[in-house]
């Protein structure tokens, strides 16, 4: 990936006053201070990332700016003019287009339904999309975002999807850019491309407001960045004269290690060996084509693929939620893929801890306390029942005070229910009554994700200590970052399909991005 | 936002609803020429002014403890069971089995076997929604509220066709042998030397269905099954992830749910009317939604829900008699309490926590 191209020359010196200026914006949730007298200027043609933990109040910002709240004390200026902005429409007719992480569009509508819904004039239809189709081959052509504009959206892939959310800012005349972690999922290719574009839009004198929390990101293709902290706006940088080591020590308040500290793996015999696993989904269709890998003791597979591909199929499988066929083996015996004795139980009781990728749809009771959370799954340990009717609260909650205490979760307050901890001390309540169990086998998807930087580098070192005590993990991300710190082996996923195993010391994004995308290197075509 | 703190969710929110409830009653009495202050006074002395008064209250409260410990277990599971009429309809077909085709040396043992009886009957009349929303999809608030019609004309058929004695006119079973009877409020309080009404309807059944608010309250949160069964409720995709079984846990819900409902047949067949009659549930199934709603689902909640509208049965039922307000009025009250602490919760509590969020600023 080659991010560096497209990157931030500086930003051509405008006369003008800010495209943004927030002066003094505060907000407050309850007795949560989300936004706390951020002041920040935009400049006019320019790509502005905004980096911060979870929580940090970068989404809070957003709203406020977007006109889903209102602020409690503070003023947006637009173009220098005191610009108050109660909804949505007036964000909108202040020039603010807003492309979310999770895209607001009708899925059974074609492209251009999409894009003239809400911008409808007059009663009849036909008209308004004729004008829409007119628009839309404009700006497809000026800005490099083709697509079909008789599409149905659900068949779209998720980056066109993405580019129908930003033509459809653009048919409203936005003049400013908000992007909230665009990448998420793209594959590093069309995060290229998006990148591109966004450059495209920038050289026309839009502005772009880039909340991400990938640094990497931020420093190929800003020009400025600001940093949040706990409701405050701590710094801003020219990206120029700053470092992701900088940039992640304003976010976290502390110096951070962003690379994981590792040694070499010393794998030992197979622990979980894979054979042509098929697996097919409720409308019956083939998520996971034949896929076949062997996990050993002491080593990380590392599972790459952007979002979607089958690797969540492959973790409900494994742990045991989710029919298949074909054949899998732990330790050399069989595990049962579809009968009776295929569920969460019998794969915990076969040693298979699971730390799944959604942990507040799957991982967690929201609504139970830390210390129920933490019996979760493993109700059925002796060491957690007082008789056979009757479970030993008490029992659980000590050992969730040791939980708490040992995996540094905060507040270690048992009886504080699992939603109102923050995302990394909910993924560390998860962590801690999997990885305690000392498996054989360690299933964990995507252990980060919405993770403070704080918390990402105890978790890897944890993952590393499970692994150096001799554990195997199958570890799925769809971070390329994380899984090439991490995994001692990598095998890329695409439609189902294990593109390929690469070793990641002799492998590079491009490499692994090229697998994600279907092409195999070297091969004249792809294999999708 | 600021959630709001749980003593206010579980007291001070339910209290304003019934007195919103109340204040537009008393507009509706005002609006059909009667006077809302002496509705009132009829209502609470009728109902707790003396201890006939309170005899009615507790009984009714009774059985509504009953089925609303039916449907709050079942809400803990995420099954909106709406059953609970039916399962204590054939609850009490189970009761007047047990009590009729067998001889009961002491209304102890008697008692023993029509709590069973009143259990195995309301569990099976659960037990096929159950069995078709785990295994088939069907939708248990559907298939609940057919088997509410299904039970009340299978009674009909067995008390016209098979259990009334012949000669008898009253489709109706023969009256159980007078000393199965359970004791009375009057009789348990005069063994404590405590006065209370004779002939009111309060019986032994008080002391089950507050057994059975303990032992729920235990399932819910000391067992394992508990556990399962909330987790359950709560998500059921972290459920599948922890290896609860979704049917497992559906069935186990159920079952417990009907046995509850059936319960309530000890209260009034056993308890009361001493035979089966048609119609014996009465509409308490019902009213157990609104007492679950209203108690939050927990046992204690459920407890006090009834008693309320024990209350207003009774002081309904006073009401009706001293001042010459149709009956339909008093349905209307109870139904606008139900609307209040029920439909309508989040009109009171956004308000109530408003007012929280204030006083914090306050200070």
């Amino acid at each position: 990936m080659d991010l560096a191209v497209i990157g931030g020359g500086p930003a051509a010196a405008a006369p003008r006053p800010p495209a943004i200026e927030l002066r003094g914006i505060s907000k407050a949730f309850g007795s949560v201070q989300a936004n706390r007298n951020i002041s920040i200027r935009v400049e006019r043609g320019t790509i502005h990332g905004i980096v911060g933990e979870n929580g940090a109040g970068k989404s809070t910002l957003m709203s406020i700016l977007y006109g889903f709240y209102r602020a409690d004390a503070g003023e947006i200026l637009i173009d220098g003019r005191p610009t108050p902005i109660p909804d949505s429409q007036a964000a909108i007719r202040a020039g603010i287009g807003m492309v979310f992480q999770h895209f607001k569009l009708v899925e059974n509508f074609t492209v251009l339904e999409n894009i003239v819904l809400g911008a409808e004039e007059g009663h009849l239809l036909a008209p308004s999309l004729a004008k829409a189709r007119r628009a839309l081959t404009a700006l497809a052509h000026d800005h490099e975002l083709q697509v079909d504009p008789d599409a149905v959206v659900e068949e779209l892939s998720v980056g066109h999807q993405q580019r129908v959310e930003i033509l459809k800012a653009l048919y409203r005349k936005a003049e400013i850019l908000i992007l909230d972690e665009p990448t998420g999922v793209l594959t590093p290719a069309e995060a290229d491309h998006l990148f591109r574009i966004l450059a495209n839009l920038r050289a026309e004198g839009k502005t772009i407001i880039l909340i991400t929390h990938k640094l990497r990101e931020i420093m190929a293709a800003t020009d400025r960045v600001s940093v949040m902290r706990r409701g405050e706006m701590v710094a801003t940088r020219r990206t120029a004269e700053t470092s992701p080591e900088e940039l992640a020590e304003l976010m976290v308040g502390r110096k951070v290690l962003l690379q994981v500290e590792k040694g070499p793996a010393r794998p030992g015999p197979a622990v979980l060996e894979v054979e042509n696993l098929r697996v097919r989904d409720t409308r019956g269709v083939e998520r996971l084509k034949g896929v076949s890998f062997t996990v050993r003791a002491g080593e990380i597979l590392g599972i790459a693929g952007v979002a979607g591909n089958g690797q969540s199929e492959l973790l409900e499988v494994l742990g045991g939620f989710a029919a298949g066929q074909g054949r899998v083996r732990l330790n050399g015996v069989a595990l049962d893929l579809t009968g009776r004795r295929s569920d969460g139980q019998t794969r915990r009781a076969a040693g298979i801890a699971h730390v799944p990728e959604d942990r507040q749809r799957l991982g967690l009771i929201m609504d139970f306390a830390a210390w129920e959370n933490i019996a979760f799954g493993y109700h059925h340990d002796p060491a957690y029942q007082r008789n056979r009717l009757v479970m030993d609260n008490a029992a659980v909650l000590a050992a969730t005070r040791g939980k708490l205490a040992r995996f540094d979760v905060r507040p270690p307050d048992p009886w504080l229910a699992a939603r109102n901890f923050s995302g990394g001390n909910q993924q560390k309540l998860v962590l801690a009554r999997e990885i305690e169990r000392d498996p054989e086998l360690l299933l964990v998807g995507q252990p980060t994700r919405g993770v403070d930087i704080g918390a990402v580098e105890f978790i890897h070192r944890r993952l590393i200590a499970l692994r150096d005590a001799g554990r195997a993990i199958l570890l799925v991300s769809v971070e390329l970052d994380e899984i090439l710190g991490l995994a001692d082996r990598i095998a890329v996923m695409f439609d189902g399909r294990i593109m390929g195993e690469r070793d990641p010391a002799e492998t590079d994004e491009r490499e692994l991005g090229l697998l994600m995308a279907g092409v195999v290197p070297g091969a004249r075509n792809g294999a999708a | 936002m600021q959630p709001l703190p749980k003593w206010a969710d579980a007291t001070l929110v339910p209290l304003l609803s019934i007195l919103i409830a109340f204040a537009i009653s008393g507009v509706v009495i005002l609006a059909i020429g009667k006077d809302p202050v002496e509705a009132t006074k009829v209502m609470v002395t009728g109902a707790l002014g003396s201890t006939y008064g309170w005899g009615y209250t507790l009984y009714y409260a009774t059985s509504f403890t009953f089925t609303g410990l039916a449907v709050a277990v079942a809400f803990h599971a995420g099954l909106f069971n709406i059953g609970g009429e039916g399962q204590a309809t054939l609850g009490g077909l189970g009761v007047a089995l047990v009590l009729l085709h067998m001889a009961w040396p002491h209304w102890s043992l008697a008692l023993l076997a029509a709590m069973a009886g009143a259990m195995a009957f309301g569990a099976a009349w659960a037990l096929l929604p159950a069995w078709l929303q785990a295994r088939r999809g069907s939708h248990i608030v559907i298939t609940t509220i057919m088997f509410n019609f299904i039970a009340a004309a299978l009674l009909n058929y067995i008390l016209v066709n098979v259990l009334r004695p012949t000669g008898q006119m009253d489709p109706a079973t023969a009256r159980f042998a007078a000393d199965l009877a359970l004791p009375k409020l009057h009789e348990m309080l005069g063994w404590l030397g405590i006065p209370f009404a004779r002939r009111t309807p309060a019986n032994l059944g008080l002391v089950v269905a507050l057994a059975a608010a303990v032992l729920v309250w235990g399932l819910l949160w000391h067992t394992r099954l508990g556990f399962q069964l909330r987790a359950f409720g709560k998500s059921e995709p972290a459920a599948r992830y922890a290896g609860i079984s979704p049917v497992r846990v559906t069935l186990y819900a159920m079952l417990i749910s009907g046995a509850l409902a059936g319960l309530m047949a000890v209260n009034t067949v056993m308890g009361e009317q001493q035979r089966l009659v048609m119609n014996a549930a009465g509409g308490a199934g019902f009213i157990g939604i609104a007492v679950a709603l209203m108690g939050r689902s927990h046992p204690l909640g459920v407890v006090l829900a009834a008693l309320l509208f024990g209350f207003l049965y009774q002081g309904g039922a006073e009401m009706a008699i001293w001042m010459q307000i149709p009956r339909e009025l008093i349905v209307v009250i109870q139904a606008l309490v139900i609307l209040f602490t029920g439909a309508l919760d989040n009109m009171v509590r956004m308000p109530v926590a408003w007012a929280f969020r204030l006083l914090r600023g306050g200070r």
